[in-house]
Order: C-alpha cells, then structure tokens, then sequence
C-alpha cells in the first residue's frame, strides 16, 4: 500500500530522516515509535505531503504524494490541533469533513451514534466551540474525524497523549477492530510502547531519523522495545 | 519586584513574532502621542488669550466646559485605552504577593499617556491663570481636582471594561447628560461651572475629588485582587456555540460546503468580522467625495475611485488575507480531500456577494445625482470583474498567520506591504482610473464609466484563467505557506 524509498529529510546539515527502504501492506497495523526528535512527525508530515522530501519518494496506492493528490480521497489523518477548525462546534466540524468525504448528514450522524460511549457525553450537543474544549477532547473529536468516510490508509499521530485512561482503552479497542477488518492501513505513532504493541501488528522505531527496529508483533516484542530504550538511556 | 515585572513585559514585546509591526505601529503611536502633546501645550498656553479676546471670561468659559473635557475624556478611554493584562497567570504560583501584582497591573495604568497628557494642557494653562494675577493656591487646588477627576476616569474605565452595569450606567449618564444639553431641558454644565470655581475659592474643597479617587481606587484594587484566579478573572469567556447547519447552501454542492465555514468564520472569529465593520466604514467612505467637503477629491478620476472602495470594502480587507484566513488549520486543508478550485470558488463567491450587497446599499449615493450611484455601480462591476481575481492572486503570495481570536491588525499586516502585492494595487485603483480618464477627456464621463466597466466584463472572462494561476501558485508555494503559517504555533 505504501511504499518508501530513499526518503531523506534535511534541514540545513542535519538529517532528520533518513529511511533507504520501508513498505506498509495493505491492512496493516504499524505503530512507529520512538524518543522525541526521532522523526515520527516528520515522517507522517512527509506521507501527507505538508512537507517536501529532501531525496526519495513515497508512493501510496501506486500514486507518487508529492507529485499528485489523488492520494487524498482515500487518506484520512490527524496530526495535531492545525487538523481541527476552532470556530466550529464538533458537529460542525464532523459534517464538514462529511461533506468534503461524500456523506451528508445522516451517513455523519449514523457514523457518529457508535462513538457515543467514546465521547462520553462531553462532545456533541454541548454547545461549545471547539477551541474551548479541553485538550483531550478535542483530541477526541480530531480522532474520530479521520476515520470517516472509509478510508483505506488512517494515519494518526500521538492519538493516546492527553486521553483519559478509558478513553485510551477505547480508542485502542476501536483501531484493533478497524485493523481486524483487513480492510485499513492504519499508522499510529506513540511514545507509549504498550499502546502501539497493544494496536500494531507491525511496530518499528525510529532513532535519530532512521530505522533501529522492525518487528511484527508478538509475545516477545514489548520486552525487546523495552530493552532497546532502555539502553538508550543507558548509553546517556 | 516591579523590576521583574518590567524587564518581562519588555521581553515579551522585543520577542513577539510580530515585533517588527509592533515597532512600526509603536512609531505610528508615538508620533500620534507628540501631536496630541503639542495640541494640548498650545491650547494651555494659548487658550487663555484666544477666550479674552473674543470677549470671554477665560476661567469661567473653561470652567463651563470643563465637564465635557472630562466627559470626553472617559470616552475616548472606552475606545482607546487598552486594560492592561500582565500575562498574570505563569506569576500567580509564584511566591509572590497578590497586593504586588494588582499594585503593578493598575499602577501602569496611572502612568498611562491618557493621564499624563492633560499636564500639558492643565500646566501651561494654570501658569497663565498665576501671570494673570489668580492666586497660587487657588489655582494649585483647581487643577489637583481636575487631574483627581481624570484619575477617576482611568479607573472608572479599568471597571467599566469589567463590568457591563457600569458601562451602561455611565453611558446613560453620558447620553442624558449631552441629551438634555443639547435639547436646551437642562444644562448640567451652569451646577459643574460653580464645581469648579469653587475648586479655586475654596481650596479645601480639593479633598472631595482626591475622596472620589481614593474610593474608586481602593474599589478597583479589591475588585482585581478577587478575581485573581483562574476561574474568575483570568478565565476566558466562552459564548455558548449554536451549531448552524445552514442547510439551504447544501444545493451549491461542494461551493455550499466552503460557503458555510466561511459564514461561520466571518461570524465567529473578532478579527474576520472586523472585516464586516470596515466594508460599512468603505461604504461611507464616498460621502467624501460626493458631498463636495473635500475639494482635491472632485476631479472626475475620484469618482471612479471612490466607486471602487465603496464597493469594494470586503474584498480588500477580506479578500487580500486568503488563504490566510484558514491558516490555524492549513494542514487540514490541504491533506483533506479538497480541490483548490473550489476553495478559491467559495472565496469569489463571498466577495461578489459582499460587493452586490455593498452596491444596494450604497443606493442611498442617488441623492447626490444617478451621475454619483453610476460611478459606483462601474466601480462594483470593475470590483467583481477585475478586482476579485487580482485580491486572490496577491493574497496567495502573503503568507502571515492570521489569529483569528485577536482583533489587531485590522489596517494591515507587514507583509502585506510586499512587493508583490503593492505592483498588484496597479491595476486595483491605478488601472480604472486611467481608463476612465482615457474614456472622460475623450469622449465624456459616459465614455469613461463604459470603458471601465467593459473591462470589468472582460475581467469576468478571464476567471478560469486567473484561478488556474492562482492553484498553480497555490500548489508551488504550498510548503513555504505551511511553514509561514506554522511559525506562529
């Protein structure tokens, strides 16, 4: 589904990126992780073309991200708070996004009646603006948005930091069924490793801008991750 | 203490993003502060003599007007002088004491320009009053009172800011006040005139505005010192949302979708509707020149001119900023599923509208003549045809973020003076002008209003044109726009 090659990131004399080779099938699960600086963010900037590749190219579908945007229709991302409009109330919010993706209001509003337990009564029909909720909420909101209107690749950045504890259960359980249908290419990126292992069926680290670990999921992984870091901190 | 408080407050303006507008604007105000000054000096100075020699008795003339001098003063405050926010929050757990910042907060205010101006006006004067033989102390007690009152005014401001009741009480004061004046019921100012003189006879009567000043000081320093916490005071106000679906615009497709979120942009945000305010101020705008005050502005090319801005109010000050207007979430909208053509669709569509609206209102310029509402009309058909695609083309090259909860700016950012986009003003104003010119000296001014509107049809044609353009710069300076608009999170 997607497909890297050479992909390098430089600002000025320092590499932020630098991964020779990486292919995502589709249906997978890959949870990206690592320290801060690692170049998970620009990673993901780099797959929604909000950034321009330095050298190398990624391609999504067959289609090239930086030369075409046919890529977009069948995309669907949150990065951070610049992916939410703040003068609009969640609804708002939802049935824009609905609107851009080809449904009306009562496809959104059918979407939306699942969710219910995952927004937990302080989302939709609260009379606020979405500027004016809390961080975790409005996380929520940004989160939930970008699995509307069937996208074939999900691509979410730090979706459990600021959430509550339940809420992270939640939000872990709805993108394990999205992965179980096959379906979806979800990429999720976290400094929380029992969450990616938890979500990921496929989890790589990134250190410095390049890739230090690639490992499919299974029993062992988390103690493997663990190792990794910890030496890390060790080496320091 | 207040040395911290200083140097803080100096670092966060050397160090704001936008330092280089603030210096700009800061000369603009200090040069604004120096006219101010020089008028308030020559009018101490001068005043006394300017009164005698028509006839007046200077101290009782002044006396009498005195009122409205510190009426006038409050309400300038209203609207100009700003409350001052010390960023308050990062101090409160800090060790230091309550008493400390509220002392600082409002002992800024007291050293504010809007104080101290009135000494250069209240010392010249009561010099002049002395050399004219008043007596020392009389004079000493009147101008401690007139100066308490105006320290009354800067603190019944910091108040009125805060609470609504005392805003509107005083505005009805105001109004009643002027109200029953200028009707000729009562004239308030005979009851102050005998306030004032007895400031001068009895000097002891001093003690009752210093009284008044105390009071409402003390009032205000209590009023700040219980609000200093985060759920009261420094919590920011939030309106209740009122979800709009605005569902008639749904049969424009896609250009509905847009449409609505920038109805609701324009609504919602105190920067955007300011946009609103300044396309009704553009419409008056005309009355300079149609009335005839202003005689530079009657040569036939200012018609056209003043066509061009009574129409064209919302496309300027709205048009230049896209697509800066989304620049909060940019990145959303250009990993989203939207096509560029249609975003810059909705945009025009606002514009035109905007324009037509402007134009039917402006219908009441028939008074001054058809001659007058014609001109106008050809500046909005020059607006839409031309003007419209030449707003979108400059704005896609201004890449400064827009904050859209904070209402400065208003007049223009920085880089909106680049380069770029002052070539581009050539054919906004520039152009239409000449072709009417070309048209007026020619054939007649009938002549003229053709040509320009001709060009405005023309204009029209070149849509598809210019849009594609537009995407192509779009689509070039996409990653230097996301960076720019970036800079300010």
């Amino acid at each position: 589904m997607i497909h890297v090659e050479n992909l390098t990131k430089t600002y000025g004399t320092t590499t932020v990126l630098n991964i020779p080779t990486l292919e995502i099938p589709k249906g997978q699960s890959f949870g990206l992780v690592g320290n801060n600086g690692a170049g998970k963010t620009t990673f993901f900037s780099l797959l929604l073309d909000l950034i321009q590749p330095s050298t190398g190219k990624i391609t999504s579908n067959g289609i090239e991200i930086s030369s075409s945007e046919a890529w977009k229709p069948f995309t669907a991302s949150f990065i951070d708070e610049t992916f939410l409009i703040g003068y609009l109330t969640p609804e708002e919010y939802f049935y824009f996004i609905g609107d851009l993706r080809g449904w009306n209001k009562a496809d959104v509003d059918t979407f939306l009646s699942p969710f219910a337990d995952f927004f937990n009564d302080e989302i939709l029909n609260k009379k606020k603006y979405i500027r004016d909720l809390s961080k975790g909420n409005s996380k929520k909101v940004g989160v939930i948005a970008a699995l509307m209107g069937n996208p074939e690749v999900i691509i979410l950045d730090e979706p459990f930091a600021n959430l509550d504890p339940t809420t992270q259960i939640r939000l872990k359980k709805i993108i394990k069924d999205l992965a179980a249908s096959k379906e979806v290419t979800i990429l999720v990126s976290s400094h929380d490793l029992q969450h990616t292992v938890e979500v990921s069926n496929r989890i790589v680290a990134l250190d410095k801008g390049t890739i230090v670990k690639d490992l499919q999921t299974n029993a062992e992984t988390m103690k493997e991750l663990e190792a990794f870091f910890s030496k890390e901190t060790a080496m320091l | 203490m207040f040395n911290h408080f200083f140097t803080l407050e100096w670092k966060s303006f050397v160090r704001s993003a936008s330092f280089s507008t603030n210096l700009f604007l800061k000369i603009v105000m200090v040069l604004g502060a120096l006219y101010f000054i020089a008028v308030f000096t020559f009018l101490g100075i001068g005043l006394y003599y300017l009164l005698e020699k028509n006839n007046l008795d200077p101290f009782a003339t002044v006396n009498r007007f005195l009122l409205y001098y510190v009426l006038i003063d409050l309400i300038i405050r209203f609207f100009l002088q700003k409350i001052p926010v010390l960023n308050i929050r990062p101090l409160l757990p800090l060790p230091i004491s309550k008493n400390t910042i509220v002392g600082y907060t409002l002992g800024k205010t007291i050293v504010s320009f809007f104080n101290w101006v009135h000494l250069f006006f209240l010392m010249p004067f009561s010099f002049v009053l002395l050399s004219k033989g008043f007596s020392t102390i009389g004079v000493v007690s009147w101008s401690i009172g007139i100066l308490a009152l105006i320290l009354v005014n800067n603190f019944l401001n910091i108040l009125s800011a805060n609470k609504e009741v005392l805003l509107y009480g005083l505005g009805f004061i105001i109004l009643s006040i002027s109200g029953l004046q200028y009707f000729q019921i009562i004239d308030s100012t005979l009851y102050t005139t005998s306030f004032f003189n007895i400031l001068y006879s009895s000097p002891l009567s001093v003690l009752l505005p210093l009284l008044a000043l105390v009071i409402l000081s003390v009032i205000t320093f209590m009023f700040y010192k219980r609000n200093l916490s985060l759920d009261a005071g420094l919590s920011i106000k939030q309106k209740e949302a009122q979800t709009e679906n605005l569902t008639w615009l749904n049969q424009f497709g896609t250009l509905g979708t847009f449409l609505k979120n920038d109805i609701k942009l324009i609504k919602r945000n105190k920067r955007s509707r300011s946009t609103i305010f300044m396309s009704v101020l553009f419409i008056f705008y005309g009355l300079l020149f149609f009335s005839g005050s202003i005689e530079t502005y009657e040569g036939p090319l200012w018609r056209i001119f003043a066509g061009l801005f009574v129409t064209g109010g919302f496309l300027f000050t709205f048009g230049q900023f896209v697509p800066s207007w989304d620049s909060a979430y940019y990145p959303l909208m250009m990993s989203q599923n939207i096509q560029y053509r249609d975003y810059l669709n909705s945009k025009w569509w606002l514009m035109v509208i905007a324009t037509v609206c402007s134009t039917l209102l402006s219908s009441f310029y028939l008074y001054f003549g058809w001659e007058v509402y014609l001109a106008i009309v050809v500046g909005a058909i020059y607006n839409i045809g031309v003007n419209a695609h030449i707003v979108l083309w400059a704005g896609a090259y201004i890449k400064t973020p827009i904050d859209l909860s904070k209402n400065k700016n208003v007049f223009g950012d920085k880089q909106a003076f680049n380069l770029k986009s002052i070539l581009l003003t050539i054919p906004k104003i520039l152009l239409p002008m000449a072709l009417y010119g070309i048209g007026h000296y020619l054939y007649g001014p009938n002549m003229g209003y053709l040509i320009v509107a001709l060009a405005g049809v023309m204009g029209y044609a070149f849509k598809n044109k210019v849009f594609s353009i537009i995407e192509n710069i779009y689509k070039t300076e996409k990653y230097k726009t996301l960076a720019a608009y970036k800079q300010k999170n």
